[in-house]
């Protein structure tokens, strides 16, 4: 089964990279970028077959490595 | 003294901190990031800086999954002092031994200079020799080094007294000035600042000195 983890900073919690891409997106001309709120994207290939298994599993790595809950969020969606 | 110092691929501060150990008058010994255990009767662990597994994922993410992270965190658990600089800082936010997290600094770039710092409380091992409120100078050297908590982290570390730092001025967008804090039971100690860089005269400061000498009586036999 193929994952899409998808891992950004929770709403509230200040983006300076996602800040400084809508200064650079506002200097090449790009107009009315009201907000901008950068991440990371990460595929998972596991080898469980039983798709609620592995996203649940999907789920858990998410909880104890890839993402910090502190201060990100996470959705897994099948790719 | 006991000190067990940390090496973690991608560590760089880690023959510093064992040194500013040493020069104190520890007994030191160096601690590899595969080991499970930490020596018999370690004292005090130093998780050291650099940049531990490249920063991969997140910086001290890989670091505080490690093998010897587990022991790390054991003997936190059972009242064991812990010494985190910088990257060091990071691991032990990303072990959850401290609260909160550290972000991308604010202006984005690698900051690297010394900078003052206030003593918050003198109430712990590592600031007990300090004065109240003393000033110091000592070194940054950071990219993530912005520190991050909720809002009622922060009531709390406030109300607690464990904000052991705050920058004089903000270097890196730090809530509330924050540079180091400890636990609740005050036994572990992070900070971006790298009083290790900070002992002898030729380093242009001996602030960071006096964290180490006042370990050394901590810890003396009474």
């Amino acid at each position: 089964m193929k994952y899409r983890v998808f891992v950004t900073l929770k709403s509230g919690v200040l983006d300076p990279q996602g800040e400084a891409i809508r200064h650079a997106l506002g200097a090449l001309g790009f107009e009315g970028v009201n907000s901008v709120r950068q991440g990371k994207m990460i595929e998972l290939d596991l080898a469980e077959t039983d798709a609620a298994k592995a996203e649940d599993a999907a789920r858990q790595m998410c909880e104890k490595l890839l993402a910090n809950t502190v201060i990100e969020s996470y959705r897994v969606e099948p790719a | 003294m006991k000190a067990a110092v940390i090496t973690f691929p991608g560590s760089n501060c880690d023959r510093d901190l064992a040194m500013a150990f040493e020069q104190a008058g520890a007994d030191v010994t160096r601690v590899w990031h595969k080991d499970t255990a930490l020596p018999e009767g370690t004292d005090i662990v130093g998780v050291p800086g650099g940049f531990s597994f490249g920063d991969y994922l997140r910086c001290g993410a890989i670091a505080a999954r490690s093998p010897i992270g587990a022991a790390i965190a054991g003997f936190a658990d059972r009242g064991g002092h812990v010494l985190g600089i910088c990257n060091g800082f990071q691991v032990l936010l990303e072990m959850g031994l401290l609260p909160g997290a550290l972000l991308r600094n604010a202006g984005l770039k690698y900051i690297c200079r010394t900078v003052a710092l206030r003593v918050e409380t003198t109430d712990s091992p590592f600031t007990c020799a300090y004065g109240e409120g003393a000033e110091l100078q000592i070194p940054i050297a950071h990219h993530d080094g912005n520190y991050t908590a909720d809002a009622d982290t922060l009531a709390r570390l406030n109300g607690e007294g464990r904000v052991a730092f705050r920058y004089g001025q903000n270097p890196n967008g730090s809530m509330e000035d924050i540079a180091g804090i400890l636990s609740e039971n005050r036994r572990v100690l992070g900070m971006m600042p790298h009083p290790e860089r900070a002992f002898a005269s030729i380093h242009g400061s001996t602030d960071g000195r006096t964290m180490f000498d006042g370990l050394m009586s901590a810890f003396a036999p009474a």
